[in-house]
């Protein structure tokens, strides 16, 4: 399998909090890959690293034959101007955890946003593509509404449907379902588990052991700005080295 | 706790039925306190009729041509006032928010400047500009006396413009800090510039919120046009005290300015209504309180309360 996404180094202070600690990982094509950990062990900031959301101290990302907001020139890293930045950023999808749709637009307005503002499409194409995503999560009958009269699940389904539009090589999603009422997890688990089987390369922080488990190639455990364990998720799940994780999977798990 | 007894202990066999007629409660004290108003009201009106106005010369004035004309211009001021204003707001609000400080300088400076000087004092200073810089002159583009190119027309329109655009920077500055910043995150993460960003996702929001303030500005632009008399710019009020320095009809004229003024404010404010109105629609807050709306109707008819 060829890569799709290398992380190398990453460090990342805020203040003199140390929040990453150097971390290195590699991501291939059609992978699934599930980040667990402790409430500020840095998963989010990990992932927002990622893609550039946060710049990191040290480190970089490696994305479709380019370093994230930098150009390599003579062993130095040139930091990009913000238009090349962006074009680099929407190689990688990000779906949040309170889903950021914007209010003004409807359903279908936020899907077809990217496509026609950044991609260039044109509005009949964009919404065309556009509605095909809003069927496969799910909302196509609730295209003209507006974000506010949608249930959070619904918002996370369409907020998928609106980073997929953008074609990215790679999605990310910081805990998709932590704000939602435990009765609509799964509809959202559900699309991303469609997502997995399609071959979609995806990196999930999640705080859903039971879709790690099922879904994740690999999974890894974050504590302290650290990756502790990396493997299978039958792996690291069951039978940890790390008393640390240990630890916190005993506590997650009961 | 102590809840006190009914009054009436209900049987559930004595409970009527769902269609059971109701009978409104009364409010004697609204009814008292109208008919107090109207009667202070019938007395006001008693008085100003008795008085020594002559109503007559209110109303023959009214619909003088130099009356209509002078309104026609407090109306333009005020119009190309609000223009410059807001794209000056819009402008130096979006620059107040930008990363480059040498901009967000510039623009506190325009606002600290002009939020901090009177705006008669700023419009007595645009008319008499021409005695700091007797000429204008941009090479290539403009070579005039300055007194030819800032007439009193458009010092008023400079003056109130430039003062109402330092109020809007502040409110455009805090309608976009009020954009929620996940939004924004989101838009950087489809490959949006920060251009793009800003002129679809944050300016359409930004402008909801501001839409009431631009309707009191609208409402406040018309009356402050009237300050524009004192430079000799021929606008309503400035029309009356020219006929009133010759009739003597002072308090006629003025009343005369009043009415109109309270027209046109009228007018403004059934507009902004409307506009707010309308803009509602699509907004966000108004859709979720269609919604909830539309489910309490929908829970309120299932449980048989309609
Ligand atoms: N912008 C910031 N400024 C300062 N500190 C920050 C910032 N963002 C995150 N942190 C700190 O970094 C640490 C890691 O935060 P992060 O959000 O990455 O944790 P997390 O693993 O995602 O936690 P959770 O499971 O609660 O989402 C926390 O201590 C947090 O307070
Ligand atoms: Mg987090």
């Amino acid at each position: 399998m060829s890569l799709a996404v290398k992380a190398v180094g990453i460090r990342k202070q805020f203040g003199t909090h140390e929040v990453l600690k150097g971390l290195d990982l590699d991501v291939s094509y059609g992978e699934v890959v599930c980040i667990l950990g402790p409430s500020g062990s840095g998963k989010s900031t990990f992932l927002r690293c990622i893609n550039h959301l946060e710049v990191p101290d040290a480190g970089y990302v490696w994305i479709d034959g380019a370093i994230v907001g930098y150009e390599l020139r003579t062993g130095v890293l040139h930091e990009l101007p913000v238009g090349r930045l962006r074009a680099q950023q929407r190689q990688l999808g990000m779906v949040f955890q309170h889903f950021n749709l914007f209010a003004h637009r409807t359903v279908l307005g936020n899907v077809i946003e990217g496509p026609m503002v950044v991609r260039g499409l044109r509005r009949a194409e964009a919404e065309a593509r556009a509605m095909e995503l809003l069927h496969q999560v799910g909302m196509a009958d609730r295209a003209s509404s507006y974000p506010s009269q949608l249930s959070g699940g619904q918002k996370q389904r369409v907020a998928i449907a609106r980073a997929l539009a953008m074609e990215p090589r790679v999605m990310l999603f910081d805990e998709p379902t932590s704000a939602l009422d435990p009765e609509l997890v799964g509809e959202v688990l559900e699309v991303m588990r469609g997502l997995a089987k399609g071959g979609t390369t995806m990196i999930v922080v999640t705080h859903e052991i039971g879709f790690a488990r099922e879904v994740a190639d690999r999974v890894l455990v974050m504590i302290d700005g650290e990756i502790r364990e990396m493997g299978k998720p039958e792996h690291v799940l069951s039978n940890p080295g790390d008393p640390r994780v240990r630890t916190f999977l005993s506590r997650v798990l009961s | 706790m102590n809840t006190p007894k009914p009054s009436q202990w209900l049987q559930v066999s004595d409970l009527p039925g769902p269609d059971a007629p109701r009978h409104r409660l009364a409010h004697p004290g609204r009814w008292v306190s109208g008919a107090i108003g109207l009667l202070i009201l019938a007395l006001l009106v008693r008085a100003f009729a008795m008085g020594q106005i002559r109503w007559d010369v209110v109303g023959q004035f009214l619909t003088a041509r130099v009356i209509i004309v002078g309104f026609g211009w407090t109306l333009l001021i005020s119009a190309c006032a609000l223009a410059l204003g807001v794209a000056l707001g819009l402008g130096f609000g979006i620059m107040r928010t930008a990363a480059n400080p040498t901009l967000r300088f510039a623009a506190w400076l325009y606002v600290w400047i002009f939020r901090g000087t009177p705006v008669l004092l700023q419009l007595l200073i645009w008319f008499n500009i021409g005695l700091v810089f007797p000429r204008l002159y941009i090479p290539g583009l403009v070579d005039e006396r300055m007194v030819d190119v800032v007439t009193p027309f458009v010092a008023a329109v400079l003056g109130l413009g430039v003062n109402e655009g330092s109020y809007l920077t502040e409110v455009v500055r805090g309608g976009i800090g009020s954009v929620d910043r996940g939004q924004i995150e989101a838009a950087n993460t489809l490959g949006m510039t920060p251009g793009q960003t800003m002129w679809r996702i944050v300016l359409p929001q930004t402008l909801r919120l501001i839409l009431p303030v631009l309707g009191n500005s609208a409402v406040g632009m018309l009356k402050f046009s009237s300050l524009a008399a004192t430079i000799a710019m021929g606008e309503m009020l400035n029309a009356a005290q020219r006929i009133y320095f010759i009739n003597g009809a002072v308090i006629e004229l003025l009343f005369v300015c009043s009415i109109w003024y309270l027209a046109g404010t009228t007018l403004l404010s059934i507009g902004q209504f409307y506009l707010e109105r309308h803009f509602g629609q699509s907004a966000a807050g108004a859709g979720s309180r269609r919604q909830w709306f539309k489910t309490r109707s929908r829970q309120a008819i299932a449980s048989g309360e309609a």
